[in-house]
């Protein structure tokens, strides 16, 4: 017999082959939605660490995306591709993002639910003002001409070699979070979002591990930012906008909480929902925002909890 | 020379605004003691837990544990000095089953809670201690049961069960048997009565059937003082127990 | 000394802008004290009171007209969400009814960029208060001028309705315990749709008020409201008083920004926030956090 365990490597290598032969079957246009399905998938993943998991409901997460942009935008259009390689590409925008987490957070899970949004919501709206008025990150044009980065000596630019190394982080940023929900740290968290008084009561330091969750998900925020600085080329103050820390609540809600499998269904129905619908009809924003609080008001395990109601499908 | 008292409370007060709740109480509890603390609503007993969990912070006095005192500590930190309580209104974590429950409670105090990418059913020790605390507070058939879907008499047991679970030193009970049936209450008494012996136990309690059974020694509170202070039969005979449950009745 | 006349003026002005903010950010301390629900469609509804105004004004060409259908129409719409869309969450956890109004701001703004196109149109304001007025060397619209009286009068009608009205004791009851307030025999239940849609009324009026000053375009309602909600955090959740200091200081803390530092305007009012965060994290006059 197999465990479900061993059924669900099954899956998820099935899924990441495919995910990688995609370029072979189709053209460019629906490779570049694949590849920004992906990217926002990290980004939609690190929050439902913290909302599915944790429960910290943050209105904020647009700061760690954008740090890790900008961070990467800096550095990759550094003066002599110094900082060309996973450095600028991958580590550096990931230890902004963890260190403005750090900073954010330390004040902001002081307080939890609805001051915890607003909280969380206004730190990321002051990145967005000093960014949108700072000389030195392009101000309200942000930062254009971002080259893609040389991993292990590949030049990332065009085609197979950025495809693969998308697909490569974003599987490993799922393992990495598939790892974490199940790890000791993982049910702690749990046990905090079920009951924090308790948790307190049984001896757990409560705020450091919120504090370790914020920071996790931070972190790979920043990677995501990061990513999708080198995919679009350009990075603006737009990626602190509230807004975007919302687009990744609605790919969470949609996609449905506390799976991380959701978090990229998420993200796919909202990057599908944005580029196809658009295509038809300028209405995606109502169409979006329809969808939303029909998930909301009806399901709100999202399509996740849809499909487990329905038949039954386990996670 | 004698071992400091497990836990020795010294002229502890306690105001909110005008409301003094616990006001100087002093008291000693020997280690492997069972001790009860009885006294009318109002009493300042469940203040008095919270003085000492460091829920709350004393207005005056001070709190030894085994000699040290405790200062203040954060409830946290209090837990992990081994200290550890259940509430009287049942705090379990509903939507985990049973087996969680106690589980996350016996790795409390443990080393690996900060492995991000271990595996939870690696830590073994904190699994066999749930399982062994299961077994303890007669819920070994329910492992797997969601809390919040177990009857109200075995939540009540998984409220003491969470709490015995972090292995400690001594164990604060607030009215373990609030709002059960007699056969409940029944079941819990001798639950409570086949507790390790290593465990100084403090128990707050209103069914005196419950207290009698079960205490060493009996402490009454009231109006935030101690009224008086010894052993089952001393307690019954002191006639000013009986006015202070007639007169606020 | 052209230093003070300047000084003058801006004080002016940052008071205007914050007695807008005043008349915007009450509506939502009244929603959050009394549902408990942090309403992020509240910009929204303040978009819709400057294109309702819009509408009124393009049918009747009558700006106090337009000043009096905008919050009738978007305290309507309040009162369509509060029943039809937040009724059934409020059994479910508050954060279901902030994410909830969290889509309304997409739904709202796409409908009017629909009807209304995506640009931005400017209201004109009333004939009385179109020109200028001047003191000494100071001159400013005398529109703002109104704004500013209109807003205090406002504030006070609100202030004695509250304080000294039935309807105001049983908001304030509602405000401090719900199940206290049912308790009375208060219907809590007509009393939150009341309150929702008067939030929303009063949210939509701000926006028809703001509109000379600022013009009506479809995305003003999302750029407005992180400055509400600052005032909200900064004079405490849920509390009259501490939208209007809130408000006040909101509004100075933006104008002199831009003057004095230009580079850095905007962090302005973030810089104020995190202060008063760090020293009272419950606002001004916010009742203290559990």
């Amino acid at each position: 017999m197999t465990r479900p365990g061993g059924l669900r490597a099954w899956g998820f290598a099935i899924i990441l082959v495919a995910v990688l032969a995609f370029p072979a079957a189709f053209g460019r246009y629906p490779v570049k939605l694949l590849q920004e399905i992906l990217i926002w998938g990290i980004y939609a993943m690190s929050l439902d660490l913290l909302m599915g998991y944790a429960g910290m409901v943050s209105f904020g997460h647009s700061a760690f995306f954008g740090v890790g942009g900008y961070a990467a935008a800096l550095a990759l259009t550094g003066p002599g591709g110094a900082l060309g390689g996973p450095l600028g590409a991958l580590l550096l925008p990931a230890a902004a993002g963890a260190l403005a987490a750090l900073v954010v957070g330390f004040f902001s899970i002081r307080v939890s639910g609805v001051y915890f949004i607003m909280l969380t919501l206004a730190f990321s709206q002051m990145f967005y003002a000093y960014a949108f008025q700072t000389a030195w990150l392009g101000a309200e044009d942000g930062i254009t001409g971002v080259p893609r980065p040389a991993l292990l000596g590949v030049p990332t630019g065009e085609g197979w070699a950025f495809h693969v190394y998308v697909v490569a982080i974003t599987a490993l940023a799922a393992l990495f979070l598939w790892r974490v929900v199940r790890s000791p740290f993982g049910h702690v968290l749990a046990g905090i979002h079920e009951n924090e008084e308790r948790m307190t009561a049984v001896g757990y330091p409560v705020r450091r591990y919120k504090l370790l969750g914020f920071v996790l998900a931070g972190t790979l925020a920043g990677l995501a930012g990061s990513l999708y600085a080198q995919f679009s080329g350009s990075i603006t103050p737009d990626a602190f906008f509230w807004t975007t820390s919302g687009e990744a609540l609605l790919m969470v809600i949609i996609g449905g909480t506390g799976t991380l499998g959701g978090a990229v269904l998420g993200a796919a129905a909202f990057i599908l929902l944005q580029s196809l619908v658009s295509t038809y009809t300028e209405r995606w924003m109502l169409i979006l925002g329809v969808t939303f609080v029909l998930f909301v008001l009806f399901a709100p395990g999202g399509i996740v909890g849809a499909l487990r109601g329905r038949i039954g499908l386990r996670a | 020379m004698t071992a400091p008292a497990a836990l020795a409370v010294e002229g502890l007060r306690r105001s909110f605004g005008a409301l003094t709740a616990v006001n100087g109480v002093t008291f000693a509890v020997a280690a492997r003691e069972r001790r009860a603390i009885i006294g009318p609503n109002g009493a300042g007993k469940t203040t008095l837990f919270n003085l000492i969990t460091g829920h709350l912070r004393p207005t005056g006095g001070r709190i030894l544990f085994e000699g040290e005192p405790l200062g203040a500590l954060p409830p946290y930190a209090v837990a992990r000095r081994g200290i550890s309580r259940s509430f009287q209104r049942t705090n379990v974590f509903p939507r985990l089953p049973v087996i969680e429950n106690l589980r996350l409670a016996a790795a409390a105090t443990g080393r690996g809670s900060y492995d991000l990418v271990g595996s939870v059913t690696r830590l073994w020790v904190p699994a066999e201690r749930a399982r062994a605390t299961a077994e303890a507070v007669g819920l070994t058939d329910r492992l797997d049961v969601a809390a919040g879907a177990l009857s109200y008499g075995e939540q009540r047991q998984l409220e003491i069960g969470i709490a015995l679970a972090t292995r400690p030193k001594l164990l604060l009970l607030d009215e373990p048997t609030a709002g059960m049936s007699p056969e409940e209450t029944q079941r819990m008494t001798e639950l409570l009565a086949g507790l390790p012996q290593d465990i100084t136990l403090l128990i707050i309690e209103h069914d005196m059937d419950v207290v009698f059974t079960l205490a060493d020694r009996i402490t009454v509170l009231h109006y935030g003082e101690v009224l008086t202070e010894g052993t089952a039969d001393e307690v019954k005979a002191d006639p000013r127990v009986y006015e202070v449950y007639l007169g606020s009745e | 000394m052209p230093f003070l006349p300047d000084f003058l003026g801006q004080a002016l002005n940052g008071l205007a802008y914050g007695a807008l903010l005043f008349l915007l950010s009450v509506g939502l301390t009244l929603i959050f004290g009394m549902l408990d629900i942090v309403n992020l469609a509240h910009g929204s509804f303040y978009m819709l009171g400057a294109y309702a105004g819009l509408a009124t004004l393009a049918v009747t060409g009558n700006f106090w007209l337009a000043a009096l259908a905008a919050p009738i129409a978007v305290g309507l719409i309040g009162a369509l969400v509060e029943r039809g869309l937040l009724r059934p969450l409020y059994r479910r956890s508050p954060l279901d009814q902030v994410l909830l109004t969290f889509g309304l701001i997409y739904l709202f703004e796409d409908l009017v960029k629909w009807g209304w196109g995506g640009r931005i149109r400017s209201i004109s304001p009333p004939e009385v208060f179109s020109g200028r007025v001047s003191f000494g060397r100071v001159t400013l619209p005398s529109y703002r001028l109104f704004v500013i009286a209109f807003c205090l009068v406002v504030a006070l009608v609100l202030w004695l309705v509250i304080e000294k009205t039935r309807l105001g004791a049983v908001i304030r009851a509602g405000v401090y315990d719900a199940e206290m307030a049912a308790g009375l025999g208060i219907d809590t239940g007509r009393v939150f749709t009341f309150v929702f849609a008067f939030g929303a009324a009063l949210g939509g009026l701000s926006g028809v008020i703001a509109g000379p000053i600022q013009s009506a375009y479809p995305s003003m309602g999302v750029s407005i409201l992180i400055p509400a909600l600052i005032v909200v955090v900064v004079g405490g959740l849920g509390s009259l008083k501490g939208s209007f200091v809130g408000s006040l200081i909101i509004g100075q803390a933006e104008t002199f920004g831009k003057v004095w530092l230009p580079g850095v305007s905007m962090l302005m009012i973030y810089v104020v926030m995190a202060l008063i965060v760090v020293l009272r994290p419950q606002g001004l006059f916010g009742r203290p956090l559990r």
